[in-house]
């Protein structure tokens, strides 16, 4: 659609494409894909995207993109950039207006045939346990202002608080479901009143709860290290901070535009418009993200309650039977304080994941205790008529990408693309034939959320694989999905 | 409401939804992306006015007034489940704008959402007159 810019790239190696450092370009782009996906990604705007990401102040390493890069705004979804904390900056832009959107992942004690003919009571049990679609709540979840500061401030820590599953889920947790240092009271009247009435609930677009079952194992320690086994059923949930978290992204946005004037930083992109790190403006921002990132991390947390309860009520079973244990949870879109090691020096450093995953080596002190010796669970969900992934961190991720990995299959077509792809055609019944149950509160996004919209999440998942970024352990497959 | 002189496009945008909008005036050009915004998230023709709200929004250039007065339309549809068909503006200066959208409020089977926006942005985002004619282009975040 705009400006056709073209972008100079070099091939590495059958993975990896170096953007060369040109024009106002701080440092060089990396882009990890196939032959056959830079086709694709050569089509749309995200290639000129990681070349603007370089154009911000104090970024370390490359400007980098992950194999389901796809044009976002601003940063590419699927892009990954580090900020120096003294020289660099923090851009809400590279974020993202669903603050903390990711996904968490069950096992259970099931397997595929226990759950045989009741797939359906399952998934229509979900659709009612769990609000969907507009203005849909629960009448049983209703907070004052006090009770929000207190999500904003503790994330799945208020929840298990409250009752919403059990304190060995927060172990399993990036972050242990908490960001530490956010402020509520930076976090604008608007965007509190957005979440008000939206905590637990799964929201539109590509969020869903997904039921299905493990199809292959790749790893067998590392998957008996998760406790994952063939043929096991399996529950994705995948949702993120809802308005709560697109208004504070909107409302920091504002700030950052004036704020970038202010500190005379050049965008090539206002959705890039950010603050140096050590400014009040960058200091407020990350404070206001973290809160909508406990939000979120509440949200996911609340939501597992609800689906194990719809597995006692409809399958009649007590938990210790079902045995729906949270194996993690990871964040998308997120930008976070770690430390790196860069040219051989430690590195504090501000971690911009925008449609990317956390994946951190064994025996790295934020993995959980249980899986120091497989490193941290990389949760990868695909479209709804494939599959889904699970992965670990690697050492070669902490090196090379400051531990970030994809995080889905990444668009292909556009909703528009799609909606006509879809005409005339009941995308519920070709799942249906396939031996997967689809409910949505609106029907207008099954047909945007086609399963050929999108990537094959296995040549995403086999590219991260092939760099060494991410080591394949199992692939999931739908059953059941509901839909927001 | 469309005639000639005013109007707007879909553009193809792989992640999200972008417009292109037109008009005669800078007035014009705010209320149509206005409709084009609820056209993207449900049927404008099954929304009836029954009720108002006045919005009041303000901003530095007309840019970040287009992003401030469609982003305080989406609140309006959250936080109160309103549907809006219709807006006029009553007043856009430098830094500010001042308008009423038209609509009800949401019902379950009557009313369809076809596609959640989460938010307008600031992308490539462009509100120029050309020619003596307003144009924009605007991407939203689904």
């Amino acid at each position: 659609m705009a400006d056709q810019v073209s972008i100079q790239l070099k091939k590495i190696d059958a993975y990896r494409w170096l953007v060369p450092r040109e024009g106002g370009m701080r440092t060089d782009g990396m882009v990890y894909a196939d032959e056959r996906m830079m086709d694709d990604i050569k089509k749309d705007q995200s290639l000129l995207q990681v070349r603007n990401v370089a154009f911000l102040p104090g970024i370390v390493g490359y400007s980098m993109a992950m194999p389901d890069i796809h044009w976002g705004y601003g940063f590419p979804i699927g892009g990954v950039a580090a900020f120096d904390e003294g020289e660099g900056v923090v851009s809400p832009g590279g974020v993202g207006y669903d603050i903390n959107c990711g996904v968490r992942l069950m096992r259970s004690g099931l397997e595929r045939k226990d759950i045989q003919g009741q797939i359906r009571d399952i998934v229509d049990t979900l659709l009612v346990n769990i609000p969907s679609g507009v203005g849909s709540h629960r009448k049983d979840l209703k907070l004052d202002k006090g009770q929000q500061h207190k999500v904003l401030e503790k994330g799945a820590q208020w929840a298990v608080d409250q009752g919403y599953g059990l304190w060995n889920d927060l172990e399993h947790i990036e972050e242990k479901g908490r960001i530490p240092n956010a402020d509520p009271d930076l976090v604008s009247p608007k965007a509190l009143e957005r979440g008000r009435a939206q905590l637990g609930t799964l929201g539109s677009g590509n969020h869903f709860v997904e039921v299905g079952y493990v199809a292959e194992i790749y790893d067998e320690k590392v998957a008996g290290d998760l406790g994952l086994a063939k043929d096991q059923v399996t529950i994705i949930v995948h949702t993120g901070s809802r308005g709560l978290g697109h208004q504070v992204c909107d409302d920091f946005i504002r700030v950052m535009l004036h704020a970038a004037q202010k500190y005379g930083i050049e965008l090539p992109d206002k959705q890039l418009c950010c603050a140096p790190l050590a400014s009040k403006e960058g200091k407020e921002y990350l404070a206001a993200m973290a809160c909508a990132a406990n939000f979120a991390f509440a949200n996911r947390q609340i939501i597992t309650h609800w689906v194990r309860e719809t597995f006692e009520q409809v399958l009649r079973m007590g938990p210790s039977t079902l045995r729906l244990d949270l194996i993690y949870d990871v964040c998308h879109n997120i930008a976070k304080l770690e430390a790196h090691t860069v040219d051989g020096a430690k590195r504090r450093l501000c971690v911009h994941r925008k449609g990317a995953t956390r994946a951190f080596p064994p025996h790295h002190p934020d993995v959980p205790a249980d899986y120091q010796e497989t490193g941290q669970p990389v949760l990868i969900p695909g479209d709804m008529g494939r599959c889904s992934y699970v992965l670990v961190g690697t050492q070669q991720a902490y090196e090379e990408t400051f531990g970030s990995t994809c995080h889905g299959a990444g668009r292909l077509m556009s909703r528009h693309q799609a909606k006509k792809r879809a005409m005339g055609r009941s995308i519920t019944k070709e799942l249906e034939a396939k031996g997967i149950y689809v409910r949505a509160a609106s029907y207008a996004t099954i047909a945007e959320e086609l399963p050929e919209a999108y990537k094959d999440v296995s040549d995403v998942v086999d590219v991260v694989n092939g760099a060494g970024i991410g080591k394949k352990v199992a692939q999931l497959k739908p059953l059941g999905v509901i839909k927001g | 409401m469309k005639h000639d002189t005013m109007g707007y496009a879909f553009l193809d945008h792989t992640g999200d939804i972008g417009i292109r909008v037109w008009a005669d005036d800078v007035k014009g050009l705010f209320e149509e992306a206005a409709r084009a915004l609820f056209d993207i998230i449900t049927d404008r023709k099954k929304v009836e006015i029954h009720l108002s709200r006045e919005v009041a929004v303000e901003g530095s250039g007309r840019e970040e007034l287009m992003v401030a007065w469609l982003n305080e339309l989406l609140y309006l549809h959250e936080v109160e489940e309103l549907l809006f068909c219709d807006f006029a503006l009553s007043e856009i200066e430098g830094g500010s704008v001042k308008g009423v959208a038209m609509g009800e409020k949401f019902q379950e089977g009557r009313h369809l959402i076809k596609t959640g926006v989460k938010a307008v942005t600031y992308h490539q985002l462009e509100v120029k007159e050309k020619d003596g004619r307003w144009q924009a282009r605007i991407i939203f975040d689904i």
